[in-house]
């Protein structure tokens, strides 16, 4: 056993994962009714966790019913483990589990995340949990519960579809950026979570399994492995991902991941870096030919500062 | 379903009642005994034990006054309302076999997206304010599974120009839109998805003469180009005379006379009818 | 490098909470005890108890301490703490009428059996400012006691008041609860969905920030609504709290709970029968709050409407889901989290559709090509 569950144990006297027998239960029947029917929305009883409701309690809940003491757990925001609201819901399954912890999404068995998905390819040993802000993908176009249940009951997404062709007759093209909607295995409509559509190609046909949750607003959803999932395009305007034709990476220098466009706090100038830090630290890695990154994320070498196009 | 070639809805036995009802409701209510509200329970039999088949390529009118059920009984038709008795067939729906008031709601949403066609008196009964013309066509295609936006605006295009809605104004939002107007959008929708069926619920009443005349004479041309069925509801003659091949006559949540209009018109047999065409101005 | 600081955010969290104890305490004065906050701001305490769900003044108080004053922080504190509590038992169903009253008024009748018990309430006082507060003293206060000293009559009140709406039931005036208001949901235990029964509605209330409950209360009165409500009655007061034990052939006494409870009659409507009756709106919280005990009533009559008009308080969904303060206090905060991704996806959208209409507008000026020249 490790030093880390010794001392978990000792602990305020919280139940491994902090979660009582019968929440993780209740959560891992309702995972399963989840995974039976691909993008069905289970309602689940969500109680609060000591994180607010927002900031991450839907996958907290089932990352902490689903964690064993022999799982690798990663976590990430916005693609990076190192941001504060990442390092805060490690903190607590590390206090409640005593896990071991990586930033390398190879080494990971289970993975939590928030807006997106790691960009290295996921293997079927490995569960990515996603939290999800608003779980109903027919908000764009309906505010009530009741109706949009009826409406996936019914499977009809006639209105989103509408909305979607008055955006291409507005704009010229659909303005739905992040939490771009998808047809699970041809019947259930999801909300993929915002990750952004740079990721929603992943979904399909994966070898992972997709676990998400909706922690206010009290549902979970799954994709089980080699699911059908289609965005939602027209023949003649498909669905395309965001474009970043001619940036590269300040850090790594890659062009093919999905970057975050930022103002260097010192220089000021704009820059783009990989959204996915631990990707983009091991690209370094190799680069440089010697191990940058260690295991706890503390850096070695310092940063060249590149401008980006 | 009968062995008729060419009906294309039949229904048998409609009824609609409104409370609790009672064994007599029906006995006790209709023109003979000059009421729709039975006299035991309170319950009001908006449609009392109605039959008919709807033709291929026919206009099938039903005349009867403000409360005769004839709206009650187009708007069980098309599930908008629940009928509490009787049978309803429809010859595209499963060979005309299947009674289409006992099938699921995904059934019926089927039967209303790709069988049916509805024209409502109130234009914005029909058409969503905040989808645009062409958007509000739109969505009676992608309802029928047509996922391309260029095929998708050729027809809305094709059939607001048939209905004679200017193209200009095809993006724009329909609650700007005269009352005129609001209707041919709503006809242009019900179009959409050729469908075997139209249903009209008095389409012309509350318009300015003129364009109530245009939007009856454009229902005519559809009617002859495209040779859809057709159950026009109205409590003004005209319409009936210039419009219905057949025609059936209600009173009191019955029908009381069924036959070819020139003849209802020419020739009424019942009192009410007989009542009905002579006050016509 | 920022909000993402690789390595920096843990540090940069414990900086945070080091802050946090250093502005609470770097006024210098006696660090505030529990037990003056459950006293003395006891309504602090009440309110908190009864948006955190969890019956517990120490816990709510302390809460509070912890939260430097900060209501819905204190009373996410003590949610959070309520879902890590056993659950052992379910109480016996509680009867108000064996309320031990502190306060009690109706403002339906001028006058009720057992009286209009005023009881201690500041809404007949003048809300000037006290200065005297700042000079309170250990003397003062002693002081104050041995004026009032303890006023003991034999008679003047009654142990248990009887019930103001009992009153109009035994007139036939009230109408009776219909066969989905006797259903017993959990909504802890389950999610709610609608439309709900009466008991996840009275459920979501009872736990509900008071200020979102006093808006939408508010907004039926002035006219967003159909409903003209009158206070039945308003009591204060400790109930008595009993399980049943496997162990124990009769039930089992816990000890007494301060509760509010409000009773909301409003006009007219036709029963079953057709027969004109009032209509209830039950309130009840834990501790002492009264705005959120009428809120509440008003709230629970005003989503039985069958109005045609959906004012927001009617609309059962927008009510429920909004009135959370945990959940909604929660969502409202965490765009402080980053959204760069999002964002990012969004700018890509937002600058290609710019150049879409770029292009377009340029194709539409380009100017007519020049007609040939004839030839010379």
């Amino acid at each position: 056993m490790s030093v880390n569950q010794n001392q978990s144990r000792k602990n305020r006297g919280y139940n491994f994962a902090f979660l009582d027998e019968n929440t993780k239960r209740e959560i891992r029947r309702k995972l399963l009714k989840a995974v039976a029917i691909p993008g069905y929305q289970v309602p689940f009883a969500s109680p609060e966790l000591p994180i607010a409701r927002g900031w991450g309690t839907g996958g907290l809940q089932i990352t902490m019913a689903i964690i064993g003491p022999e799982d690798v757990l990663k976590v990430i925001d916005q693609g990076c483990d190192g941001s504060v609201n990442a390092v805060n819901i490690r903190k607590l399954l590390v206090k409640t589990t005593g896990v071991e912890t990586t930033f390398d999404t190879n080494a990971a068995s289970i993975i939590q995340t928030r807006h997106r998905i790691p960009e290295e390819t996921m293997r079927q040993d490995q569960i990515l949990v996603l939290q999800v802000p608003i779980p109903e993908p027919l908000r764009y176009v309906e505010a009530s519960e009741a109706k949009t249940r009826e409406m996936h009951g019914e499977m009809d997404y006639s209105r989103m579809w509408v909305y979607l062709y008055e955006n291409i007759v507005q704009y010229g093209e659909i303005t739905i950026g992040a939490r771009y909607p998808c047809l699970v295995n041809r019947r259930y409509l999801i909300d993929p979570s915002p990750i952004p559509r740079w990721d929603v190609p992943k979904l399909n046909q994966a070898e992972t399994l997709y676990l998400f949750g909706a922690g206010r607003e009290k549902r979970i959803y799954a994709l089980p492995p080699h699911t059908q999932v289609e965005p939602l395009e027209f023949e003649d305007f498909r669905f395309r991902v965001e474009d970043f034709t001619g940036r590269f990476c300040a850090r790594c220098g890659a062009t093919d991941t999905f970057m975050n466009e930022l103002y260097d706090s010192r220089s000021g100038r704009k820059l783009f870096v990989c959204s996915d830090s631990g990707y983009c630290d091991r690209r370094r890695e190799r680069a440089a030919g010697q191990d940058l990154v260690g295991a706890d994320g503390s850096e070695g070498g310092a940063i060249e500062g590149k401008e980006a196009g | 379903m009968s062995a008729t070639a060419g009906t294309v809805l039949e229904v048998r036995g409609l009824s609609r009642l409104y409370g609790d009802g009672c064994p007599d409701c029906l006995a006790l209510t209709g023109p003979d005994a000059g009421t729709n509200i039975c006299p035991q329970c309170h319950t009001i039999v908006a449609c009392n034990n109605i039959s008919f088949d709807l033709e291929q390529g026919e206009i099938l009118g039903i005349v009867g006054e403000s409360g005769s059920g004839k709206s009650t009984l187009l708007r069980c038709i098309c599930f908008d309302e629940e009928a509490t008795a009787g049978e309803c067939y429809f010859a595209a729906f499963g060979d005309g076999r299947e009674n289409v008031f006992s099938q699921t709601s995904q059934a019926r949403r089927y039967i209303r997206n790709h069988l049916l066609g509805i024209v409502y008196q109130n234009p914005l009964m029909g058409i969503k304010p905040h989808f645009t013309a062409g958007g509000n066509v739109a969505e009676k295609l992608l309802t029928a599974d047509v996922y391309n936006v260029s095929v998708i605006r050729e027809r809305a295009a094709t059939l607001l120009q048939r209905t004679e809605v200017p193209l200009a104004r095809m993006d724009d939002f329909p609650a700007n839109f005269s009352g005129g107007m609001q209707q041919r959008v709503q006809i242009a929708k019900a179009l959409a998805n050729n469908p075997p069926v139209l249903l009209l619920d008095e389409v012309s009443t509350g318009l300015d003469v003129s364009v109530q005349a245009r939007v009856l004479d454009l229902i005519k041309e559809i009617q002859r180009d495209l040779g859809i069925a057709m159950i026009v509801v109205s409590h003004d003659l005209g319409v009936i005379r210039l419009l219905a091949d057949r025609t059936g006559v209600m009173q009191h949540g019955q029908v009381i006379e069924f036959g070819l209009t020139d003849q209802i018109l020419e020739d009424p047999q019942h009192s009410y009818t007989q009542l009905l065409v002579h006050s016509t101005l | 490098m920022g909000y993402v600081a690789v390595s920096g955010g843990d540090e940069a969290i414990t900086n945070a909470e080091a802050l946090l104890t250093f502005y609470r305490l770097k006024g210098g004065s006696t660090p505030v005890q529990v037990r003056q906050i459950r006293e003395q701001l006891r309504l602090a305490v009440d309110k908190v108890m009864s948006e955190g769900s969890l019956y517990a003044p120490g816990i709510a108080a302390l809460a509070l301490k912890q939260a430097e004053g900060d209501g819905i922080e204190a009373s996410f504190i003590v949610r959070a703490y309520r879902a890590t509590q056993p659950r052992r038992y379910v109480s016996l169903p509680v009867d108000t009428r064996q309320m031990r009253i502190i306060r009690r008024i109706s403002g339906a009748f001028q006058d009720v059996p057992g009286g209009q018990v005023l009881g201690p309430t500041r809404d007949y006082t003048q809300r000037l400012v006290d200065f005297s507060l700042l000079g309170e003293t250990p003397e003062l206060v002693a002081g104050f006691f041995k004026k009032i000293g303890v006023q003991m009559s034999r008679s003047s009140m009654p142990d248990t008041f009887p019930k103001v709406i009992d009153l109009l039931r035994q007139e036939g005036l009230m109408a009776e609860p219909g066969d989905r208001d006797r259903e017993l949901s959990d909504i802890t235990r389950e999610a709610i969905s609608f439309p709900c029964n009466r008991s996840a509605k009275l459920q979501s209330l009872a736990r509900g920030e008071t200020g979102v409950m006093m808006a939408l209360a508010y907004s039926s009165m002035r006219g967003f609504g159909d409903i003209h409500p009158y206070l039945g009655e308003l009591r204060v007061g400790t109930v008595p709290l009993f399980i049943n034990h496997r162990a124990k052939s009769r039930p089992v006494y816990l000890g007494p709970v301060l509760v509010t409870e409000a009773e909301i009659i409003s006009g007219q409507y036709e029963d079953d029968q057709g027969i004109p009756k009032l209509t209830l709106g039950y309130g009840l919280c834990f501790g002492h709050n009264e705005l959120k005990a009428i809120a509440m009533g008003v709230l629970d009559r005003t989503m039985q409407s069958n109005g045609h008009q959906r004012a927001p308080s009617e609309d059962e969904e927008f009510v429920l889901y909004h009135i959370d303060g945990i959940e909604s206090s929660g969502f409202s905060a965490h765009w402080k989290l980053p959204h760069y991704v999002t964002f990012q996806s969004t700018l890509d959208r937002l600058r290609r559709t710019q150049r879409l209409k770029e292009e377009a507008d340029t194709l539409e000026r380009e100017p007519e090509p020049e007609p040939e020249k004839p030839g010379l």
